[in-house]
């Protein structure tokens, strides 16, 4: 099928006044993208002052590794979730089995499970201390190098880790497009003779590429900048060279110039990403006349279709939840109590606060694309979305340096102006945490937004235009509508990804300020898996609260959308 | 390290507690503290040292080169005033960056031992930890391994574990073996380790002790206080792995077992400094020593204080007496060895 590609009115027929409501904006959203690239450009700085000359020994030793492992954890990661996702979101969305509605939700539940966690829950069933190997064991009298068992903590280990609590991103993402795509174009396909395979792959998919290309890439971006799985499961990537050479051998430069090496290979994905939404413009997402017929399948294929969507929830969250009940049961958190409400508390009003500003921020710098579509914005937006390829430590303390500037700058200024300090304004309060979520996961914001944005026609503003509306009233009340389900699902997992977030909370938050993340991670690294588990199941627990809400707020509006168009 | 009581740690460490508070009158009633320690039973320590002085303390709990990222970007205004860290390498990194300064407290230069200590007062060592072999006694004769050496043994092949050389413990050993061999040697041993590898480095020290218990190795390189942590333990299955195991202090014909410290430094830009000198000083009281030693099975850096039994039941042992900051040093030099030998 061919593009329908609606381009923007010529720029005469603006208004003068408008003009230069569009340069503010314009200018607002690349300001915000220059203060969210700030802590990456720190780190690029850093990287471009003389080395120790680690970087050579590096070179020599480990590079080698670390490169072959990253491409194999993408590879793995990228067709893992994709194939997961867009499956799943497909049979859930557009056929009806036993359980189907069930399972469109249970899909979810993996999202709410920290990659380290199921890391260690796994890693503590199937090592060969473990219970399952020592039941085997058991059974058939084997000892050590007897048998061969498959070893998870390896390459493929880990990226079965990652694929397994990464595939939501493209699943929700996938849905969406989905649920979004006109019946008509797909019935169109089916009159034409395409069966409802051809359909979906002929049709369907390609109309889906922008918004599964969004979701692949933030699976990818959060594999690359994975530390705790990696490090515990014994596999070197960029991450655990950038601890090793700064923690290890004291070489800050050396490490800023690795972390500029793993930007270098997140702007490929970026490339590619863009390169699968080129001139995707398919504006067919509004006009749905009627409601979507799902296809009923046939006891066969329904039985096939509630084993693919049952197996990810499996392992992706029912064996993992059992696997630390099991540990839990077995001597939990010796705070559980209220120590532990605290610690919840503190976890749900961070990922609260950050779910709507990050949200906020990434609509806003997403629109402004829309209505100033070029290459400034569009760089602009890529640049400040990178932060979710690179690793939390490191862009903590990318942002510790420019607050701690700002701060002491101010600081010196009030002493030499009225004679007295301000002393450190936002360096270690949680306006810096909140800073350091955005950094860090406002591509999460802008990839459902931006392929939200992406399915509404130009032709919807230019008809809203010519009734009148201003551009903002354009806003309001035409794409928030539309939008609203996109911005809910960010808003989903930007909370949920703070909730499980470690390395810049442990680093930037203000004194005696601990969440359940933390809570996690201090006993983990003192090696009480057993007593961490209950922290990681409240966690969970946590988690799956915005889960439910947005997805029944989905529902609903899935029902209100069907009223409207029958 | 013996077993003696000196009367004058205890004596000079009540007498500090009763008088802290006159001492402290004056002072803004805070302390802030950067600390690496993340134990449950470090609570006490906070809450005794509140009961004796009045003064709060407040904590900011990450790892330790974060922590100092963040006292280098704060700067002059760093609300800092200590500097907590498990491990020498990273407090001597923290005074070679400059971010602390020298205490010249008598009581504790007179308490702490000098290996454990900045000779300039930076920093000092509250507790130990040895690195050692937990070898499976069925498999392992007594004396059939003696000393870190042995490890690089052909005779092990396959029969050893240890984790990442990400891990700064192994830095700092092998930042101790550097100290006595030289690069060369240490080189040829660390790839002799490596050659014995039972299975390619991961999980944590215990996770290499269950490894050892299960019967997937022989021989495992860990610190004593994950070992009291299973000990310490009531659960059956941890009950087991104990029964399985005998624990080798390295190198005791030589220069003895390889120790670490957990350690502590006075931020160069301490606002509340009588607070942190206060703390320093009641950290060697032998209340908080024990807190250390019970609380979390590590060794007292204070001679004469009596160990928790779990660990007094592995016997007394001869600490190897190179000062911490020297291998420490080493730490950068001893992870490229390692990356060139092939050590994960």
């Amino acid at each position: 099928m061919t593009d329908v590609v609606f381009e923007p009115a010529p720029r005469a027929a603006w208004r003068p006044a408008l003009l230069a409501g569009r340069g503010v904006l314009i200018a607002l959203a690349i300001g915000l993208a220059a203060l969210i690239s700030l802590p990456i450009l720190s780190v690029v700085l850093t990287a471009l002052q003389p080395s120790g000359g680690a970087i050579g020994h590096l070179i020599e030793t480990v590079l080698p590794e670390i490169l072959v492992n990253s491409v194999g954890l993408m590879a793995f990661v990228g067709v893992g979730t994709a194939v997961i996702g867009v499956g799943t979101a497909w049979l859930v969305t557009l056929c009806r089995f036993p359980g189907s509605r069930l399972l469109e939700w249970l899909l979810l539940l993996p999202l709410a499970i920290p990659a380290y966690i199921i890391g260690y829950a796994y890693t503590d069933a199937l090592a060969f201390a473990g219970p399952v190997q020592a039941a085997l064991r058991g059974l058939t009298g084997w000892s050590h190098g007897d048998y061969w068992f498959p070893d998870i903590q390896s390459l493929w280990g880990v990226s079965t880790m990652l694929t397994l609590v990464l595939y939501p991103y493209v699943y929700l993402l996938a849905r969406a497009a989905f649920l979004d795509q006109s019946v008509c174009v797909l019935e169109a396909a089916r009159t034409l003779g395409a069966g409802p395979w051809g359909a979906f792959f002929r049709v369907g998919l390609p109309m889906a590429r922008p918004a599964i290309a969004a979701g692949v890439a933030l699976a990818l971006m959060e594999a690359l900048a994975d530390f705790g799985t990696v490090e515990y499961f014994g596999v070197t990537t960029f991450t655990t060279a950038i601890y090793r050479t700064w923690f290890g051998m004291g070489d800050r430069i050396a490490a800023a110039q690795l972390a500029t090496a793993l930007l270098a290979f997140v702007l490929v994905l970026v490339v590619i990403e863009i390169a699968a939404r080129r001139g995707r413009r398919f504006g067919a997402g509004a006009r749905r006349h009627r409601r979507l017929v799902p296809l009923r399948l046939k006891p066969a294929a329904a039985a096939g279709a509630i084993i693919a969507c049952a197996l990810p929830v499996l392992f992706g969250f029912a064996v993992p939840v059992a696997a630390l009940a099991r540990l839990h049961l077995d001597g939990g958190d010796p705070l559980l109590g209220p120590r532990f409400l605290h610690y919840a508390q503190n976890s749900f009003l961070l990922a609260g606060l950050a779910a709507i500003l990050v949200v906020a921020t990434g609509a806003f710098v997403a629109y402004a694309a829309r209505l100033a579509p070029g290459t400034v914005t569009a760089g602009a937006i890529r640049i400040a979305s990178i932060g979710y390829a690179v690793p939390g430590t490191v862009i903590a303390v990318g942002i510790l340096v420019p607050l701690g500037a700002f701060d002491n700058a101010l600081d010196g200024w009030t002493r030499a102006t009225f004679g007295w300090g301000t002393g450190l304004v936002l360096s270690g309060t949680a306006v810096a945490l909140l800073y350091a979520y955005l950094v860090r996961f406002l591509a999460v914001a802008v990839g459902p937004v931006e392929s939200g944005l992406h399915k509404i026609p130009a032709t919807f503003d230019a008809a809203a235009r010519t009734l009148g509306a201003t551009p903002y009233g354009v806003a309001r009340r035409v794409h928030a509508p539309l939008l609203r389900r996109s911005l809910l699902t960010a808003a989903l997992v930007v909370f949920v990804d703070v909730l499980k977030e470690l390395p810049a909370t442990l680093i930037v938050r203000p004194f005696d300020f601990d969440t359940l993340a933390v809570r996690v991670y201090n006993l983990a690294s003192d090696e009480r898996l057993a007593q961490a588990s209950t922290g990681s199941l409240v966690i969970v627990a946590i988690g799956l609260i915005p889960v439910i809400l947005i997805t029944r707020m989905i529902a609903q509006e899935r029902k209100a959308g069907e009223r409207i168009a029958s | 390290m013996t077993l003696s009581p000196t009367r004058r740690a205890l004596l000079g460490g009540a007498a500090l507690v009763v008088a802290a508070p006159a001492l402290l009158r004056a002072q803004t009633r805070v302390l802030n503290l950067y600390s690496s320690r993340h134990y449950d039973t470090d609570e006490a320590l906070y809450a005794e040292f509140t009961k004796a002085t009045g003064i709060t303390v407040n904590r900011v709990e990450a790892q330790p080169d974060p922590l100092m990222e963040r006292m280098r970007s704060e700067g002059a205004n760093s609300p800092a005033d200590v500097l907590v860290t498990v491990d020498a390498g990273r407090i001597e990194r923290a005074r070679e960056a400059g971010l602390l300064q020298p205490f010249a407290s008598e009581a504790l230069a007179s308490r702490i031992p000098a290996s454990y200590r900045d000779p300039d007062g930076h920093w000092f060592g509250f507790s130990t930890r040895a690195r050692v072999l937990l070898v499976a006694k069925e498999r392992v004769a007594d004396g059939a391994i003696a000393t870190y050496e042995d490890l690089a043994d052909p005779k092990w092949k396959g029969k050893v574990v240890i984790r990442s050389s990400t891990n700064v413990y192994n830095q700092s050993l092998t930042g101790s073996i550097l100290a006595a061999h030289g690069a060369d040697k240490t080189e040829a041993w660390a790839k002799g380790v490596v050659a014995n590898f039972a299975r390619p480095p991961r999980g944590g020290d215990t996770d290499q002790i269950k490894a050892v218990a299960a019967g997937e190795a022989d021989i495992a390189v860990a610190n004593t206080y994950y070992f009291g942590g299973l000990a310490r333990s009531t659960k059956p299955e941890d009950k087991a792995i104990v029964e399985k195991i005998r624990v080798v202090f390295p190198n005791q014909g030589d220069r003895g077992t390889h120790v670490n410290i957990s350690a502590a430094g006075i931020a160069r830009h301490a606002k509340n400094l009588e607070a942190a000198r206060a703390y320093l000083e009641y950290l060697s009281t032998a209340a908080a020593q024990r807190y250390f030693a019970f609380g979390n099975s590590e060794y007292p850096a204070v001679t004469g204080v009596d160990w928790p039994p779990e660990v007094a039941a592995w016997g007394k042992f001869k600490a190897d007496g190179l000062n911490a900051g020297v291998f420490a040093k080493n730490n950068a030099e001893a992870l490229k060895i390692m990356d060139r030998a092939g050590w994960k």
